[in-house]
């Protein structure tokens, strides 16, 4: 876990996330991932680098398939 | 698309028909490929494509009649290449591998051959190769019958015997001295399976086959067979002249051999048997930019081409191929290939049931312009094939969500009651004309689109002029949306009839485009065609300066729409100086098809290719082109600027606004018109719409670049600021939240502060994950 990713806290809750196995869905198919989540109420933290590096390339693939 | 249809689409692309030399070539040299390989100094490779074709390769390369030269092109600008002289240098300089020793095959049955000549020699050739027992009757007392005639000095006796060593090594059995009769001929086609007279011009008369008119025997001219089952006959004695062409005995002699190999497995002798012969080339090469070279003499003419000499002679080839479109079209050459190769990809590509498909973003780069279907020699339009491509593709549920999501939200935008509006002018129940100035301009410059229609009011009786605001339904159909198209059309139509079918005023070529093929029946007139034909609205300027037109693709066969631009520019005091593809020949801008979005990379290339084309500034008549070329540092005026005396060097320099932009002149043109001359006022505006935002150039820039709106980000932040889900940074400060308005989750780092909020950073993704909202 990156310190950068350490120091955000569910504001809501106001507890720190945890990392957890999360479903992540596209295209009907869904797969677990682990993200750093709210242990209370389900709140995920997604960083950027993941959301426009690797969740790309598998929307790419899942469209090309 | 049915397999039919794909062979029609790659028949219609000629790239890969064979060029002139080797259709008139009776073996069909590869001459274009053995040139390629001796310019780079691969006489062993050159010689290995040549004796694929021929088989005594030292023999022809020294006496052949080379039929090719009458056809190649580069005739047409001086001398033809020494195509002969190249094929000898390829046996001088280059030499065969060992051939490897492979099994041989066997197929069983006896041949005759009646006759030792250059045919009769092929016939045993290529048969005896194929595993048949092959016996040569030759009258002579050596193997070379009619080769034997010709001059000794360009054929001397050893290149004879070393070349048709070759028979004796394939296991021929050679029967000299022996003169073949009807008697004989009768008692051979009893002993052998087949038989093939290939006696020359002189000795025929013995047989008693059927004859033509001329006494010359009669043989299918596509089998070579007689009226005699199982008996074939070629080479001179079907000319009657000596030594006439020995490439033709060659062709025929092998032509002749497919038929007894045929025969002898009782496989149809006749089927599928096209250009076997010399055939007239289909192929199309643009030689207008070709300068001239010299033939290279040859040193010594004994010898022929040194090797040095024959790199520099086959470099004159020109190496013919179309590749028209592809020269034309950036987006045809992005992908490295050629349009017979591109649609087999997309016939592939729509008839994967599992397993990836690779021609998506291909299918979904194409800006449907038109230009390559103009280019192209039999009119092959990809821009066609993309489309219905597309439309299979939706069809299939298999389009990509992501390849243009975004251009149909934007007219779903524009379509929505922000933009959407249907008006008579105040007071009037019905009009005459209707201006619909479409949803870009609306976009670019919606103070044009006001000025617009107050001076059509001024020039036409006032209260007979409409306005429609919305999108035409481009996208839709540029998406493969049919459905989606249809219903927009016929919104139009509908509006349109209410109004007491008006004739529709249209600034925007796309719209035009659209409305004259999908709504035939409405009239229809552009606002180019109207301002040259009514006068122009404001006085006319002496500007005296030069511009070049980019006429936009939509307008490609829209020639009276060109000449009215041209008039209205002269009119001003613009010269003009056409772009060399201007007119039906061009070019897209890159927001046709909506290739910008499918693909931006190729989609920048597209705009820089185009804004390289011309030194002077230019002027357009798309709000769309007007905006990517000045968006990548090309000076460019909408004609509207130079019209409203706007050509100043700062504003055909200036970008055009950014997408959130392009929604908020939407809206706001709206808005201001129903106020202005309806005295409407709108009402209905969502809560986020009035949240604040502050947000840094750098930051806007990075929405810009990612497809996020403002309105994208005051959804989420409204979202998480009435339900709290949110994360805070614990050492910012900063919030971040997402959330899925519709199909893309939004993320937005940002913080209160005095009347809204300040926006450090955005992102989204197509991914479901948990918490994303109610949608």
């Amino acid at each position: 876990m990156s310190e950068q990713e350490q120091v955000w806290m569910c504001d809501n809750c106001n507890i720190p996330l945890q990392p957890d196995k999360v479903d992540v869905a596209y295209m009907g198919n869904a797969f677990p991932v682990e993200l750093l989540k709210c242990p209370n109420c389900g709140l995920v933290f997604i960083p950027e680098d993941l959301a426009l590096g690797k969740m790309v390339e598998v929307e790419k693939q899942l469209e090309d398939k | 698309m049915d397999q039919k249809e794909l062979f029609a689409l790659e028949q219609q692309c000629i790239q890969e028909c064979a060029p002139p030399c080797t259709a008139a070539c009776p073996v069909h040299v590869d001459v274009r490929a053995m040139l390629a390989e001796t310019a780079r100094g691969d006489f062993s490779a050159a010689l290995k494509i040549y004796q694929k074709a021929v088989p005594f390769p030292n023999i022809l390369s020294r006496i052949c009649d080379q039929p090719c030269q009458n056809v190649c092109r580069r005739g047409e600008i001086e001398e033809s290449i020494a195509i002969r002289a190249l094929e000898r240098a390829a046996v001088n300089h280059g030499e065969l591998p060992e051939e490897k020793k492979r099994p041989m095959p066997k197929r069983s049955g006896d041949i005759a051959v009646i006759g030792g000549g250059i045919s009769g020699l092929t016939v045993a050739y290529d048969l005896a190769r194929k595993g048949y027992k092959i016996t040569i009757y030759e009258a002579g007392n050596e193997l070379g019958g009619g080769l034997w005639k010709a001059d000794r000095d360009y054929l001397p006796a050893e290149v004879i015997r070393e070349d048709v060593e070759v028979i004796y090594e394939l296991g021929v059995e050679v029967d000299l001295n022996t003169l073949i009769d009807h008697i004989h001929l009768v008692e051979l086609r009893n002993a052998f399976d087949a038989v093939y007279i290939a006696v020359g011009p002189h000795a025929s008369e013995n047989f008693e086959l059927e004859r033509d008119e001329y006494g010359v025997i009669k043989v299918d001219p596509i089998t070579f067979e007689t009226s005699m089952a199982g008996v074939f006959a070629g080479g001179g004695l079907l000319w009657g002249i000596e030594m006439h062409s020995s490439v033709t005995s060659i062709s025929e002699g092998r032509r002749a051999g497919i038929s007894i190999d045929r025969y002898l497995q009782k496989v149809s002798v006749t089927a599928s048997r096209v250009n076997e012969g010399p055939y007239t080339s289909c192929l199309y090469t643009d030689i207008s930019g070709i300068s001239p070279r010299p033939l290279i003499q040859i040193g010594d003419p004994d010898f022929g081409y040194e090797w040095h000499e024959a790199i520099q002679e086959a470099k004159r080839c020109i190496q013919c191929e179309c590749m028209e479109c592809v020269k034309a079209c950036e987006y045809l050459r992005e992908f490295g290939r050629y349009p017979r190769r591109y649609v087999r990809e997309i016939y592939n590509n729509l008839s994967i049931v599992k397993g990836t498909r690779y021609a998506n973003t291909f299918i979904n780069s194409c800006s449907l312009c038109g230009l390559c279907a103009e280019i192209c020699p039999e009119n092959l339009d990809m821009g066609a094939v993309t489309l219905k491509a597309r439309q299979t593709m939706v069809v299939q549920n298999r389009m990509p969500a992501s390849a243009h999501d975004f251009g149909l939200r934007d007219m779903q935008f524009s379509n929505s009651d922000k933009f959407l509006m249907v008006r008579n002018a105040p007071g009037a129940t019905t009009s005459d004309y209707v201006l619909f100035p479409g949803c870009q301009l609306s976009a670019s410059s919606p103070e044009h689109v006001e000025r617009v229609y107050g001076d059509l009011r001024g020039q036409l009786p006032d209260n007979r002029v409409g306005l429609m605001l919305g999108c035409c339904g481009a996208p839709a159909n540029w998406a493969g949306r049919p459905d989606l198209f249809e219903s927009i059309l016929s919104a139009w139509h509908t509006h349109l009839q209410a109004m007491g079918n008006p004739k529709v005023i249209l600034p925007c070529s796309s719209c035009y485009q659209v409305f004259q093929k999908h709504l035939p029946d409405v009239e229809i007139i552009s606002l180019w065609d109207f301002f040259d034909e009514h006068g122009l609205p404001t006085e006319a300027t002496s500007a005296n300066r030069t511009v070049s037109i980019h006429d936009p693709c939509s307008t490609r066969y829209e020639s009276h729409l060109q000449d009215s631009i041209r008039r209205i520019l002269r009119r001003l005091g613009y010269q003009i100086e056409e772009l060399p593809r201007s007119r039906e020949r061009t070019t897209c801008c890159s927001y046709g098809g909506m290739m910008w979005l499918a693909n931006p990379n190729l989609a920048e290339k597209v705009v820089q290719k185009r804004i390289q084309e011309g030194e002077a500034d230019y002027v357009t008549y798309c709000a769309m082109c007007r905006d990517n070329f000045a968006g990548q540092g090309k000076r460019t005026w909408h004609i509207l600027d130079l019209i409203y005396n706007q050509g100043s060097d700062e504003h055909g320099s200036q970008r055009g606004p950014t997408y959130s932009q392009r929604h908020e002149n939407r809206a706001r043109l709206k808005r201001h018109l129903l106020t202005e001359i309806w005295g409407e006022t709108m009402d209905g505006s969502q809560p986020y719409e009035s949240i604040r935002l502050s947000i840094a150039e750098d930051v806007q820039a990075k929405l810009e670049q990612r497809l996020i709106l403002v309105e994208d980000i005051q959804r989420v932040i409204e979202y998480a600021e009435r339900t709290r889900r949110r994360l805070l940074n614990r050492q910012t400060g900063h919030y971040l939240a997402y959330y899925k308005p519709t199909t893309v989750t939004y993320w937005v780092e940002y913080m209160p502060a005095e009347d809204g909020f300040t926006i450090f950073n955005a992102y989204s993704h197509r991914m479901e994950v948990p918490g994303s909202g109610p949608s």
